[in-house]
């Protein structure tokens, strides 16, 4: 793929990025004027009712943006990693992890604020992560992708009943799990925002700066020892940059799957598997994917909502289908 | 000439020895899991609030009036064993046939989602319809038969291939969750510990007119299950063995298929998905009887064990009563991830 049309593809999803957040910004269970949209953004102390809509729609649609780029780019991460067409943190049983961390988090450290989350939900989801893929690597073949989806089904199996174990006696608990289960970026305040944005750019710069040698690795390990690359190395950047990115992001939001699995499929599918424009090009799919299923949601479900993480799921698992039945098995 | 004809009567002699010894260690498995049963029962009868003698419990049981205890055994703790009982059996069994059929033991019910379309369809219609339970069950039935299919067909084309079924179940479970969870978040807050609790699997409130249609269910499921365990043991050998040996190999599968799915269907909408009993039964009663006997009839009794001391830990361990999903939940993990590691250095799973 030439410079040109890379600069293109970059500029059309930009474009196609801009219009959903306008998208997001307009419209919801209340839908507003353009005149409300600006009038909130000239004038802070507009305190109309359509204002106030739109300013609470704002950090929604950052973190939207933002945390729709790290799973996807985190999704990415992983299947370059681990060399396999299905990892995903969904399926990796990571979301779970991170769950039974801050579920008990709250019941046993008396945790709770967002800041804490984040960092119970980091290390349910890194030794989540470890776990289940040392699992799924384990004997002849390395890790395929059957063994990993079976090690990742059965331990967040048995990690979610860890999780009701500690919920099913505490009822406020379990109150505020089910709104967290579901996957929603509704949660996102400004406060939360600040928390953890920098760590979630700094993920993502992460991943891009470590996109050429991933690049070569795909090659095969020996050939990019050859070639200089410090494999290891590269191989534990990249999984921490991963984790990092969806164990903020699950923090935040709850379990959001099948964003980290499909977008690089598509993208690839459709445009190219140069990991230094998959990479970029999956964090604007994923903010776009994320950013609309979150509009879609508030439509669909209006005056409630649908949550962003059941529609991707909807959406995602199709895909899944698809790449089980274009193996054909053999390669499963 | 004649050595050789010699040697070859000895290897068919010692061939048949061993399937004697076989079938011998198959009938002393299967009477004492009857008999642990048996003993499990008696002691779910016996012990609550107030401890009864086993006389005690026999004299309630057979319909003699007796201050307190024929009230608390009859009516609470005698549909808790029963049932306890046959949705064990039914997990236990229905599980040994998805992992025999898909040649995998990863592959139980619980873990490919044919469970999860029944949890739905429950969940739906209990929180968002408030529907009585008659329909629920029938209700969730056919949902478990049809996500059972649908997955099944999904994975057709070409030759079948156990592995291709097992991404596919699993991609569809995780549709299926996220529907779970949205129904859950749309319920009132009063209603959602009651169908949290049903979701990990419990055996709590059930009721004596419950026992009456799961137990022709299970009965007439296990039976044809059993009737079929012959064309399974030749499925287990794989797809073009079994074509060549003349199995109708389609049919056969989609037979079990039903057959399983309704036992399991039916048990989940009494008790929910009691986790990892389908997963943990068949292996274990694999293991006890050794290879090369059909397993079906002693994983059923296995499942029943593991539902009943898991309920009897669940009730009187904790402060806490869990209901018996975590416990076998909690329990099966490590066995779960022992098993995973198992298999993945054997290079068994794919």
């Amino acid at each position: 793929m030439n410079r040109r049309k890379a600069l293109a593809l970059f500029s059309g999803s930009l474009l196609l990025l801009f219009i959903i957040i306008l998208l997001s910004l307009f419209y919801g269970a209340k839908s507003v004027s353009v005149n409300n949209v600006l009038g909130a953004f000239a004038n802070a102390n507009d305190l109309s009712f359509e204002a106030l809509v739109v300013k609470e729609r704002i950090p929604r649609t950052i973190f939207g943006i933002l945390a729709g780029a790290a799973l996807g780019v985190s999704g990415t991460m992983m299947q370059a990693i681990t060399r396999n067409p299905i990892a995903d943190p969904g399926i990796l049983g990571v979301n779970t992890g991170a769950a039974l961390f801050v579920v008990s988090g709250i019941t046993f450290f008396n945790i709770n604020t967002a800041n804490e989350y984040i960092w119970f939900a980091i290390a349910g989801a890194a030794l989540t992560t470890i776990f289940v893929y040392s699992i799924g690597s384990m004997g002849v073949g390395g890790a395929t992708p059957i063994k990993l989806a079976l090690a990742g089904a059965a331990v967040s199996a048995a990690l979610s009943s860890l999780v009701s174990a500690v919920i099913l006696p505490r009822t406020e608990v379990m109150n505020s799990f089910r709104f967290w289960q579901v996957g929603s970026i509704g949660a996102a305040t400004w406060d939360n925002l600040s928390q953890t944005a920098p760590l979630l750019l700094f993920g993502l710069a992460l991943s891009i700066l470590l996109s050429p040698s991933l690049n070569v690795m795909a090659l095969g390990d020996e050939m990019a020892s050859g070639l200089g690359v410090r494999t290891g190395f590269i191989r534990m950047c990249g999984a921490a940059a991963s984790v990092l990115l969806c164990g903020v992001t699950t923090a935040v939001a709850g379990p959001i799957g099948f964003v980290g699995l499909m977008v690089p499929h598509i993208i690839r599918l459709l445009f190219t598997s140069d990991l230094r424009i998959l990479i970029p090009l999956s964090a604007m799919g994923g903010a776009i994917l994320l950013t609309l299923a979150d509009v879609a949601g508030r439509l669909l479900g209006s005056p409630g909502e649908l949550e962003a993480g059941v529609i991707t799921a909807f959406l995602g698992a199709p895909i899944l289908i698809f790449v089980a039945r274009k193996t054909k098995g053999r390669g499963v | 000439m004649y050595n050789q004809m010699k040697k070859h009567t000895i290897i068919n002699a010692e061939f048949i020895s061993g399937f004697l010894l076989r079938k011998k260690r198959w009938y002393h498995i299967t009477i004492l899991l009857g008999l642990i049963v048996l003993l499990l029962s008696l002691s779910m009868l016996m012990l609550g609030n107030t401890i009864y003698s086993p006389v005690t419990v026999l004299l309630a049981l057979s319909g003699k009036n007796i201050q307190g205890a024929s009230f608390a055994i009859g009516v609470l703790r005698l549909p808790r064993t029963l049932i306890g009982i046959l949705a064990g059996f039914a997990f236990g069994i229905a599980g040994n046939t998805f992992q025999t059929m898909l040649r995998n033991p990863l592959a139980s019910p619980d873990v490919i989602g044919v469970t999860s379309g029944t949890s739905l369809a429950a969940v739906f219609c209990m929180l968002s319809l408030g529907m009585s339970n008659g329909i629920v069950s029938i209700l969730s039935v056919l949902a478990g038969v049809f996500v059972a299919l649908f997955i099944y067909l999904l994975s057709r084309g070409g030759s079948f291939s156990g592995g291709r079924l097992i991404l596919i179940g699993i991609g569809v479970q995780s549709m299926i969750s996220a529907a779970i969870s949205y129904f859950l978040l749309q319920a009132s807050q009063y209603d959602v510990p009651g169908a949290m609790r049903w979701l990990s699997g419990s055996l709590n409130g059930v009721i004596l007119e419950d026992v009456l249609p799961l137990g022709v269910v299970v009965v007439l499921g296990s039976t044809g299950i059993l009737l079929l365990s012959r064309g399974l043991q030749i499925l287990e050998l794989g797809e073009i063995t079994a074509i060549t040996l003349g199995v109708p190999v389609h049919i056969i599968r989609i037979t079990l298929i039903v057959l399983s799915v309704l036992l399991l269907a039916f048990s989940t909408t009494v008790t929910g998905p009691i986790a990892f009993v389908a997963f943990l039964s068949g292996p274990i009663s694999n293991r006890l009887v050794g290879k090369g006997i059909s397993a079906t009839l002693p994983s059923g009794l296995m499942g029943s064990i593991l539902v009943l001391s898991s309920d009897l830990i669940g009730q009187f361990t904790f402060d806490t009563r869990f209901p018996v999903g975590v416990i076998t939940g909690i329990l099966g993990a490590p066995y779960l991830l022992y098993l995973l590691i198992k298999m993945n250095k054997k290079g068994g799973v794919a």
